[in-house]
């Protein structure tokens, strides 16, 4: 089996991910839309590096497996933050900047 | 077929059904239990490419850490059971639309040349490698990311403190 299914998996899961930012309304939800779409990437990451024989794609995939969870982390405790301002997650009803 | 080929199929079917389970779920308890099966589906693709280490940090950090933060956010924002936890999509056409043309222009791009057929043989133990690698090439970067995540805890902590 060669890399191209792996590619192909790989975009299929992002564009679901991309579907699921797009039209989620809860902001939890937007965040789980969000890891999909990473995980995609890791999953590029890892395919691309073990058919180009180099070990660096996968160094690359343990940093942005630990980005990534930094980023989960920040963006609840932003979203609980936001809960305690506003009383809401939904993205449409967070329109503070909109002039 | 070939072993992997069958491995590789059952991976993608629980990837792929997972995934729209998630994005589809009306429920967002139900969508993030969802999420952790798309995420322990991805550990077995990294174990089809021969990358253990990468599958157990996986399954430690994405599997366990981020599923449980999210149901402890879930908890703090809704309550845990009842008809507040179901959400609603909002212009599914759109989205819809934005993601089968990314997903068309991908899969052309792809699909343009042939690729790779055969692995390269690694040297050595992978994980052997990888922690050899973080150590010596890529120790600056190592650094860089503990110093990414004291900032990620200081920035939790200060968001978490109780009001004035």
């Amino acid at each position: 089996m060669g890399l191209q299914p792996y590619l192909i998996l790989s975009a299929v899961v992002f564009c679901i991910g991309l579907f699921g930012v797009t039209t989620r309304r809860n902001t939890i939800g937007i965040l789980l839309g969000v890891e999909l779409m990473m995980n995609a990437v890791n999953i590029n990451l890892v395919a691309l590096a073990r058919f180009n024989g180099s070990s660096a794609g996968m160094v690359f995939t343990v940093f942005t497996i630990c980005i990534t969870v930094t980023e989960a982390a920040l963006g609840l405790a932003i979203v609980i933050l936001l809960f305690r301002t506003r009383r809401t997650v939904m993205a449409d009803h967070l329109d503070l900047l909109k002039g | 077929m070939t072993g992997e080929a069958v491995a590789f199929g059952a991976l993608s079917v629980v990837l792929v059904g997972s995934a729209l389970a998630v994005v589809l779920s009306k429920n967002l308890f139900h969508a993030l239990l969802w999420l952790a099966l798309a995420l322990t589906g991805t550990a077995g693709v990294f174990l089809l490419l021969d990358a253990e280490f990468l599958a157990a940090v996986q399954l430690l950090l994405y599997a366990g850490g981020i599923i449980t933060i999210v149901v402890f956010a879930i908890v703090v924002t809704e309550h845990l059971v009842g008809e507040r936890l179901t959400q609603t999509n909002m212009r599914i056409g759109g989205g819809a639309a934005v993601a089968a043309v990314l997903l068309a222009f991908l899969v052309t791009i792809i699909g343009r040349r042939p690729l790779e057929m055969t692995r390269p043989e690694m040297p050595g133990d992978l994980t052997q490698v990888i922690g050899q690698a973080v150590l010596t090439q890529y120790v600056l970067p190592f650094e860089l990311l503990a110093l990414l995540m004291l900032a990620g805890l200081l920035g939790a902590i200060y968001f978490a403190r109780p009001d004035e």
